[in-house]
């Protein structure tokens, strides 16, 4: 008899265990952003082609000359990239190294875009299969990785940089410099 | 945020602003001339989720980042990788959310371990009915 | 005007869902004293189905003449669109497809009351309280947060509803037809509160409650094939069913609807399963309430996604707890009580129907288990995703058993039977299966589950129709013959899966015009491609030539297709259907040397699937024809031997 009442208790238990679950969710925001899984591990080989005329290709290398820096992984075609233009140039100012990657994008379009929205970056890489995206584990533009001097990616910044994000990707860079 | 859902949506019905100009990666949409290698790789593009989609596989997906994808499927297959191997490499950089296949790990194993669990459920409800009844 | 009565009749419905609530209550508590609470009950059902019928008409009407003035008609309709998609807009949203939810349930409760006479009093009372019960909440959930009949404060100047892809008569009619599914199945909840209220489960319950689930489980099968196809042809890419949490959803009350078909025709021919009977009747309304918070919620990522609202799911949520958790604590408290039905041998058909029972349950516990594993991760901040590899090895652990259990099943006596006795049909069907399977091997190489797939398909087709074996067709019950359909039609759609998954080939070509490729035994060639506009697109169109093994060539024209209001791009398909399968062909882009990406099908046997469900749909219907022509039969039986019997008492 003992058997018969377990078996007839556990659709309540099951049933309570999804509401509870789901009332939960409710009230969480909808995540739709995929976090790269590569924080913590160090950047793939690569060797990108220049981007821009005026300025010179991106290699992993570059990405491990002692020196923590932010990768931008961005395009012209990319509406939120402009609206993060003016903190990309607040942190160049604040002494910031940036280096970019354009995704999927012709020289010209790049050359329009850094002419209209000014050009915060040492080094642009084109990156037009999104092989150097993939490789680090991004999703879509823009993202901001924080990679320290021995190529190990550290933090990532998904979506443009707000002006709040400044003084957070700031201080990461000097941790990491120390 | 609502640029963001407006990127999402790039998959089957694609607005025209927010697209990039260049061509598809080279073996977006072109099969490998051997037959065993597209069979291979397309079972793997099978499993394997858009990331910039609401919830396609690569392989159905008109976005440029799963053509981008299915590009290094295609030559890493024909390059000899074994497709196990791939979907570890994309699992190494994207977590578990872009294979289709959950993989038995810390964060899946009740995934396995309930329909073991169902069967033996399974089995005693019909042992304890039907040899009660005979 | 209108609006203004449909909201005052939605209103009035729901108040006397309210008196059929307490006096069925009432009447269930304390039947003795209570008659004139209890004689208001029928016709509060009856009634209430009148009034919601003429809330959903009105409905209806302010979409046929586009009411700009009504806010649901702003943003959902538009004046030019043609007449059949303005009245199906009209359950194309939230509040209208509310709407049609408690017109259903109501018009399911005032079918109740009105036909319904086999039932003990106060279980009729009970059940028809139930179902109040659960109108209530929609009623409320309705009328103080998705009023369909709001109006603006100045009408609009034009509708914004015009989204292209809406306007299809697929996914016109998608909604109702597994509308009357879902909504049916509350009937089958509120006849198992009311049996496990009254502690009456007995044959003559499931003899009434059988044609309702029936009634409901066609429309949900039918719905859910109409949804497939819609799928394949529409979104482009040649996949019938993805396991996302929308499909699923639907999926999963016809898992338990399909249970609880087989358990009530046990309760009704035999008098067992009883506990099982109550219990599916219960589930399979929860898993529909469960489904419609999954897909309005917006918990769930899907590419089916509806317009969401999480304060929405709180209300449905809030529903389905209440619901479900009260129906739950009863099943718990009162389903001990409920005395072990007639026995049975192992193998015998009820033994068969309880693998069946167990199997379905089984497969359902998996697919609500993998559509909510997700949501569970993410509460841990993990996000993985659960697709297709998972389901269909796993689902397939318990199908594969299931369907050789169907192979002997129909063949059993009841109560009691030997495999003996059935040895010869059996061993028949399973040598035909075995042939398919050499057969399928033969033609090309075969994965496990397609292989096993071919197998059973060929046996069960075979096992399905051995009961028509030494008898009578003339003069077989019409719902035997329901059985033999429908369980020909699981093998029909097995075939066409097996077939789809293990021989389809695709092409990807990019060619020029005057360029031929081939795709299987398809040969195609691209003749031109051209601009062509519509009502409201533009498309580039490739012209192709395709023939078959070198037969006459079928003109067929993909297109890539893009609207300007919404702005949209889309991809219409084109298809050449053969009885052996389909040619399936999409365009895409012009490459930067002039040649158009090409992507081409040959499908076998594809459309199999859905004629297969088709098959098991009409089963259904000759089944349920089949009992209730028996039933009126036993009525009128009935009615004439008390006749007599009262004449003879008089002559007496």
């Amino acid at each position: 008899m003992t058997r018969i009442r377990w078996t007839l208790w556990a659709p309540l238990a099951i049933f309570g265990a999804f509401v509870v679950l789901v009332g939960y969710q409710l009230t969480q925001p909808a995540q739709t952003e995929v976090e790269s899984a590569m924080i913590g591990k160090s950047i793939p080989e690569f060797d990108l082609k220049p981007a821009f005329a005026d300025r010179p290709g991106l290699a992993s290398a570059d990405l491990r000359d002692g020196q923590p820096k932010l990768l931008n992984i961005f395009a012209s075609w990319c509406i939120p990239c402009r609206v993060e233009a003016p903190q990309l140039e607040q942190l160049r100012r604040a002494g910031a190294p940036i280096h970019g990657v354009a995704i999927r994008d012709r020289p010209e379009d790049v050359a329009a875009f850094l002419a209209q929205y000014g050009n915060p970056f040492t080094r642009i890489g084109a990156d037009d299969l999104s092989e150097v995206q993939l490789g680090i584990g991004s999703s879509g533009v823009p993202e901001t990785f924080v990679v320290d001097g021995e190529g190990v990616i550290r933090y990532q910044l998904i979506g443009d940089i707000r002006p709040e994000h400044v003084p957070l990707l700031l201080e990461k860079l000097q941790e990491l410099a120390r | 945020m609502k640029l963001l859902i407006f990127l999402l949506s790039l998959c089957l019905t694609a607005p025209v602003l927010a697209q990039d100009s260049m061509p598809p990666a080279p073996y977006a949409y072109r099969q490998l001339d051997d037959p065993a290698q597209e069979a291979k790789a397309l079972e793997l593009m099978q499993t394997l989720r858009c990331l910039k989609c609401q919830s396609q596989s690569i392989a159905d997906s008109d976005a440029p980042m799963a053509g981008d994808m299915r590009h290094q499927v295609r030559t890493r297959i024909a390059a000899g990788e074994e497709p196990e191997a791939i979907r570890a490499w994309l699992m190494e950089r994207y977590g578990d959310y872009v294979s289709y296949k959950p993989q038995i790990s810390a964060t899946t194993w009740p995934l396995f371990a309930i329909p073991v669990l169902l069967l033996l459920v399974a089995g005693l409800v019909l042992r304890r009915r039907l040899r009660a009844r005979s | 005007m209108i609006p203004e009565a449909g909201l005052a009749a939605l209103w009035l419905a729901a108040a006397l869902a309210a008196l059929q609530f307490l006096a069925g209550g009432i009447a269930v508590h304390r039947p003795q004293g209570n008659e004139l609470l209890a004689s208001l009950v029928r016709p509060a059902a009856a009634i209430q189905a009148l009034l919601t019928g003429l809330a959903f008409l009105a409905l209806l009407y302010v979409f046929s003449v586009t009411d700009l003035s009504v806010k649901l008609v702003a943003s959902n309709s538009h004046s030019a669109k043609p007449m059949i998609y303005k009245l199906s807009g009209a359950w194309g949203n939230h509040e209208g497809s509310m709407l049609l939810w408690v017109t259903v349930m109501a018009l399911a409760g005032g079918g109740i009351a009105l036909l319904e006479r086999r039932l003990p009093e106060r279980t009729m009372m009970a059940t028809l309280a139930a179902q109040a019960f659960v109108g209530l909440g929609f009623y409320a959930f309705l009328l103080f947060s998705s009023n369909p009949f709001e109006r603006l404060p100045q009408p609009a100047a034009e509708g914004m509803g015009l989204n292209p892809l809406l306007q299809d008569v697929g996914l016109a009619f998608h909604p109702p037809t597994l509308y009357f599914g879902y909504v049916g199945l509350s009937v089958a909840f509120s006849f198992a509160v009311g049996a496990l209220l009254t502690r009456q489960v007995t044959p003559d319950f499931a003899r009434a409650m059988r044609p309702w689930v029936l009634f409901a489980w066609i429309f949900l099968t039918l719905g859910i094939t109409a949804g497939s196809y819609w799928a394949y042809y529409e979104l482009g890419w040649g996949g019938w069913w993805f396991w996302d949490p929308v499909e699923n959803a639907s999926l999963m009350p016809w898992l338990a609807a399909t249970a609880l078909l087989h358990s009530v025709s046990v309760l009704a021919a035999r008098d067992a399963l009883r506990t099982w009977t109550i219990m599916l009747g219960v589930v399979a309304f929860s898993m529909s309430m469960v489904g419609t918070f999954l897909v309005r919620s917006g918990v769930l990522t899907s590419v089916h996604a509806f317009a969401v609202d999480p304060e929405r799911g709180s209300f449905i949520l809030a529903l389905l707890a209440l619901y479900v958790g009260s129906a739950l604590v009863l099943f718990g408290l009162r389903a001990g009580t409920i005395s072990e039905g007639e026995r049975f041998a192992i193998t015998s058909r009820e033994g068969a129907l309880v693998v069946n029972n167990v199997a379905l349950s089984a497969i359902l516990g998996i697919v609500l288990l993998g559509t909510l594993y997700p949501l569970l991760t993410e509460a841990f901040d993990v996000r993985v995703s659960v697709g297709p590899p998972y389901f269909n090895p796993v689902s397939a652990i318990f199908l594969v058993p299931m369907l050789v259990v169907l192979m002997v099943g129909p063949l059993l006596r009841w109560r009691k039977d030997s495999l003996g006795r059935v040895s010869k049909p059996v061993l028949g069907a399973l040598v035909v299966a075995l042939a398919a399977l050499a057969a399928a091997l033969i033609l090309g190489p075969v994965e496990v589950l397609p292989a096993i797939g071919f197998m059973l398909s060929a046996g069960v087709a075979v096992a399905s129709v051995m009961p028509l074996a030494g008898r009578n067709v003339l003069r077989l019950p019409l719902a035997t013959w329901g059985m033999v359909l429908a369980h020909l039609g699981v093998a029909v759609s097995l075939f066409g899966m097996a077939a789809d998954s293990a021989f389809t080939k695709e092409v990807l070509v990019a060619a020029r015009p005057g360029d031929t490729s081939e795709v299987g035994p398809w040969t195609v060639m691209l003749d031109d491609a051209r601009p062509v506009a519509g009502p409201n697109w533009t498309a580039m169109a490739g012209n192709m030539s395709v023939s078959y093994r070198g037969g006459d060539a079928i003109h067929v024209a993909p297109q890539a297709r893009n609207y300007w209001s919404p702005v949209q791009s889309t991809s219409e398909v084109a298809m050449a259907t053969r009885w052996n399968g389909q040619f399936y062909a999409m365009i895409g882009d012009e490459g930067e040397d002039g040649r158009w990406q090409l992507m081409l099908w040959w499908k076998p046997f594809v459309t199999w699937i859905w004629y297969g469900g088709l098959l098991i749909g009409l089963g259904g219907m000759l089944a349920l024809v089949g009992r209730v022509i028996a039933d009126l039969k036993r009525r009128d039986i009935q009615r004439r031997v008390s006749e007599r019997r009262d004449d003879a008492e008089v002559t007496a």
